[in-house]
């Protein structure tokens, strides 16, 4: 259980940035996933934290003790591979026993901990057996068992799931996120799929082309987007972001209700906005119904998307041009420039108007 | 024009076997003249693809006993293993530090290797000869040991360096943080998943210590010290008498075990040039 | 995940002993790779770079055979000297000749054998094994058997062209009984061509497999798709795509032919008189038969600039195509 902490962290590669300046600090014992689209920077910052890459500037501390020029050995690090990366030429037992070896344990020991980290991930069974003959699953465990069967300060799994079958990958991500349970070591997990961050993370930090964008909890980042980057990212289907004037509009498809639903609903005595939106085409989704559509005017064509609640389902049709609601409260606004998130619709006069002077506003 | 498929097949066929035909006439001409009688050999209106007279093993038997040619052979595979030696405490080391420790420059280093192997020994035999005199090695077998890791280092290296980048960077990493310094990884993970490269690299250091012939005849004077390469063309020619049979022999014994090696082996040498593929030509 | 209570036992577990290993030069990839670099770099330096610029000393000395040190400085009397000799304008231009006439014929012969080799077909671990035997065969050894197969008076050759009637009196080849393949000037040179091609096609046809190899099957299919006949696949996707690999192993060939001197030293030996020498055979024959070893240095310089050339065109062709 140890704190992390990352202070200032550049690496540069030529004249590309590859990450600008990151300062991060863990909670001790948390699971903290990082997420970012590809060349975000978040593969660089956790080979920068193991110590397979040398920072530009910058130092990373771990429990108080600065690692920066400690080589990846002495950093009590255990970091699970995307590939694996387990020793083709040995055993399974050897390829746990391997850490320790390194170590100096001596033979006795060795056995019983191999022992103990093969029962731990339940794979007692392969221990004999060569990585070659191992399915997808099977390896990840065998990679498990070898990051654990040293008690390391800190784990860092490097898109680990990536590689299995997607029925797999939804049980391989509840016994990760058990294992973080008992274990209790601090985890820093690195992924692409802001599914798995948000579901798997106490914590989860969005970063994008080499900077930290937001760090929060999966809620915060989900309903308090600091700015539009991460108000696009998180979440599926992703915020609908509409250019008016100097500000960016925000809110989530399942916020946006039609005129006649609204009504009907539980936010009905609130505070609401309406949009005239042209229905393009609906896409029944199995345990949802999507409505794809465009808002003309002042928003030029944006394109927006909507949730259709169960009792809004028979109100849209393709072709339809209708008003739909969303309850003031759900509005986020940004900055146009910037991209950063500004004050609330609520004290926010300027914003007010923008939106009033399209569609005026709507008291239910 | 459209070829039709069975026209494609014997085409292809007819061509392989053509080219076939060129690459191993020499050889298989060696191994018919071995076996004739000198009355059979040398009589022009005989097919000298058929065994007139029958085929005898004299010739062998003169080739072993009535020449130098076992001399030779010892001092070929004497210097080979040596050389052997030398060429992979030089080389393996050598190969993986440009894979792997001397950034992209060294990765991509296996062309401008290549080259160096290439370098003509006639452009620096007569130096050498002076530095191999010099060093009071001259005439020895030990002035070719001296000598042939020119070759065979620069050849070894280029192939051993497409062996270790094949190896996942990731599995080294793994190593790295499970708690092994640079050297271990080397020991414990690169050279283990480098065996076949290694092996490659043994069969090989051996052939081209082997095949050369000009650092041979000109290094080494003496027929106690000479090798296969330089002693076959010269000794086995007395005055104007060729031993042809037994000429042909030698030529086929060693040649011959060669070519099935190199031929096995076919696939990594291919391998070896792989690596060097521009990413422009991966549409 | 099984055996809470075994996992729960992380938590109490000790740490694993402290101090971690010390950590020192093994781990510094910087210097492991230098100290691992070192031993064949230094090699190489040693007996490569520093002979070549003993050859540039030697070629501006008078040093020979009886008096190999390196004590008068003669500026370029060697090379001067030497292009006077008539067999210099002969050695450089079978040189010239040599090189250019295997280039030609190897390129057809190695795009033909190339694509045969493109695909699997049943025996063809086989076939590699032929195919490779001209490169595998030590040189001498191979100039040996070719000396044999075009002897003078029992040449297997020349036997079935008498067999077919095209050798004899009163035929197509000339009255003679044989041609003296190695006793004439241009059946001579023409003899060491096809011994180069015959040498050289295997190492060329690796190199440019490993590209041909490469080319993905989608361009083929999609070939196939729009009708495409096999020359018109050949010309317009294969060869272009081949382009930078067949370059190299062409001017990789340029390299090994022009420093050649095996085969005409063991075939020809040059004859008849010099008509057949070339640059790298003439200076062995004056530095260490004649025992000039200046002007035998000299010679060898002739064949640098050509090197050069060749090394750094394969250089550029290389690695400006990385970049890409």
């Amino acid at each position: 259980m140890a704190v992390l902490e990352v202070r200032g962290l550049a690496k540069h590669f030529g004249d590309f940035k590859a990450l600008k300046g990151i300062d991060l600090t863990t909670r001790e014992g948390e699971f903290l996933t990082i997420v970012g689209p590809s060349g975000c920077g978040k593969t660089t910052l956790m080979r920068l934290i193991a110590g397979l890459e040398t920072p530009t500037a910058g130092d990373v501390v771990l429990d108080g003790k600065v690692i920066t020029s400690l080589p990846p050995r002495a950093r009590n690090i255990a970091m699970v591979f995307q590939s694996y990366a387990l020793y083709p030429h040995m055993s399974v037992a050897d390829n746990i026993a391997f850490p320790l070896k390194a170590r100096g344990v001596p033979r006795s020991e060795q056995a019983q901990l191999i022992r103990w980290a093969a029962g731990a991930l339940g794979i007692e069974n392969l221990l004999h057996r060569r990585p070659a003959r191992l399915s997808g699953g099977e390896k990840q465990k065998v990679a498990l068992a070898r990051a654990i069967v040293r008690k390391p300060a800190l784990f860092i799994f490097d898109e680990p799931l990536s590689s299995l079958d997607a029925q797999v990958r939804a049980l391989a991500r509840a016994e990760l996120r058990q294992l973080h349970e008992r274990t209790g070591v601090t985890t820093v997990y690195v992924t692409h799929d802001q599914i798995e961050a948000v579901g798997l993370g106490d914590r989860v930090a969005v970063m994008q082309a080499g900077a930290l964008r937001q760090i929060g909890a999966p809620q915060e980042l989900y309903n308090e987007p600091a700015n539009t980057f991460v108000a696009g990212f998180i979440g599926t289907p992703p915020m609908n972001l509409l250019t008016r004037g100097d500000l960016i509009i925000g809110f989530r498809p399942e916020d946006a209700l039609p005129r006649a639903a609204m009504a009907k609903s539980k936010d009905a005595s609130q505070e609401a906005v309406a949009f005239q939106v042209n229905v393009a085409r609906i896409e029944f989704l199995g345990s949802e119904w999507l409505a794809y559509g465009s808002i003309d005017g002042a928003f030029e064509n944006a394109r927006v998307l909507c949730r259709l609640r169960q009792e809004a389902v028979g109100m849209v049709k393709v072709g339809d041009v209708q008003d739909f609601v969303v309850s003031s409260s759900r509005l986020r606004f940004f900055d146009r420039t910037t991209g950063l998130r500004t004050v609330p619709a609520a004290t926010c006069a300027p914003a007010q108007e923008a939106v009033s002077e399209v569609n005026g506003k709507v008291r239910m | 024009m459209r070829i039709t498929s069975v026209a494609r097949t014997i085409g292809f066929y007819v061509a392989l076997a053509l080219l076939g035909l060129f690459a191993v006439f020499p050889a298989l001409w060696m191994v018919i003249t071995a076996f004739k009688q000198n009355s059979d050999l040398y009589d022009p209106n005989n097919n000298p693809f058929l065994f007139n007279l029958p085929p005898t093993l004299s010739n062998i038997e003169f080739l072993f006993t009535q020449t130098n040619f076992p001399v030779f052979l010892w001092n070929s595979f004497f210097i080979g293993i040596v050389v052997v030696v030398v060429t992979l405490v030089l080389a393996v080391p050598a190969a993986y530090s440009l894979a792997r420790l001397m950034g992209h420059w060294g990765e991509h280093s296996s062309i401008a290797i290549f080259l160096v192997y290439l370098i003509p020994p006639t452009l620096l035999f007569i130096p050498l000869y002076e530095i191999v005199t010099f060093l009071g090695a001259a005439d020895t077998v030990w002035s070719l040991i001296l000598v042939y890791p020119t070759i065979t280092v620069p050849f070894c290296t280029w192939l051993l360096l497409s062996f270790f980048r094949s190896i996942p960077r990731e599995v080294e990493e793994a190593a790295l943080t499970d708690g092994w310094s640079r050297v271990g990884v080397f020991f414990r993970v690169a050279l283990p998943l480098a065996a076949p490269g290694i092996t490659t690299c043994i069969v090989f250091a051996f052939a081209l210590s082997l095949s050369d012939y000009i650092y041979a005849a000109v290094f080494v004077s003496s027929t106690a010290s000479r090798t296969v390469s330089a002693g076959v063309p010269t000794e086995l020619i007395r005055g104007d008498i060729y031993y042809w049979q037994a000429l042909m022999a030698a030529t086929a014994i060693v040649g011959i075990p060669l070519a099935v090696i190199y031929g096995l082996l076919f696939d990594w040498l291919v391998r070896g040039f792989q690596v060097e593929l521009p990413r422009s030509l991966r549409a | 995940m099984k055996n809470d209570k075994t996992l729960g036992a992380v938590r109490k577990r000790k740490a694993l002993p402290k101090p971690y290993p010390p950590t020192g030069i093994a781990d510094r990839d910087g210097v492991v790779g230098t100290l691992m670099l070192a031993p064949a770099v230094l090699y190489v330096v040693a007996l490569v770079a520093v002979p070549f610029f003993l050859a540039i000393a030697l070629s501006v000395s008078d040093a020979t055979v009886g008096d190999p040190a390196i004590h008068h400085f003669v500026g370029l009397a060697n090379f001067i000297d030497v292009m006077r000799e008539s067999a210099f304008l002969l050695a450089l231009r079978n040189s010239v000749i040599v090189t250019l006439a295997t280039l030609v014929l190897l390129t057809v012969l190695t795009i033909i054998l190339v694509e045969l080799l493109a695909r699997p077909f049943p025996g063809k671990r086989f076939a590699e094994i032929l195919i490779i035997l001209p490169w595998a065969m030590p040189a001498a050894l191979a100039a040996v058997g070719w000396l044999w197969l075009l002897d003078s008076e029992f040449s297997p050759i020349d036997w079935v062209l008498r067999s077919v009637g095209l050798l004899g009196p009163g035929t197509a080849l000339g009255p003679a009984n044989n041609l003296y393949y190695l006793g004439r000037e241009w059946l001579g040179l023409g003899a060491i061509v096809v011994i180069n091609v015959w040498r050289t096609l295997p190492l060329s046809a690796i190199i440019v497999l490993a590209g041909r190899t490469a080319i993905p099957n989608e361009l083929f299919e999609q070939a196939a798709l729009d009708g495409a006949g096999y020359f018109r696949v050949l010309f317009r996707i294969t060869l272009p795509a081949l382009g930078i690999l067949l370059t190299v192993a062409i001017l990789f060939t340029v390299l090994v032919i022009f420093g050649d001197m095996t085969v005409v030293a063991l075939t020809t030996r040059g004859g008849p008189g010099y008509t057949t020498e070339v640059l790298p055979y003439w200076a062995y024959l004056k530095g260490i038969q004649g025992g000039a070893l200046s002007q035998g240095a000299a010679v060898a310089l002739f064949l640098f600039p050509v090197l050069l050339a060749a090394s750094i065109l394969v250089l550029r062709m290389a690695y400006r195509r990385e970049e890409a």
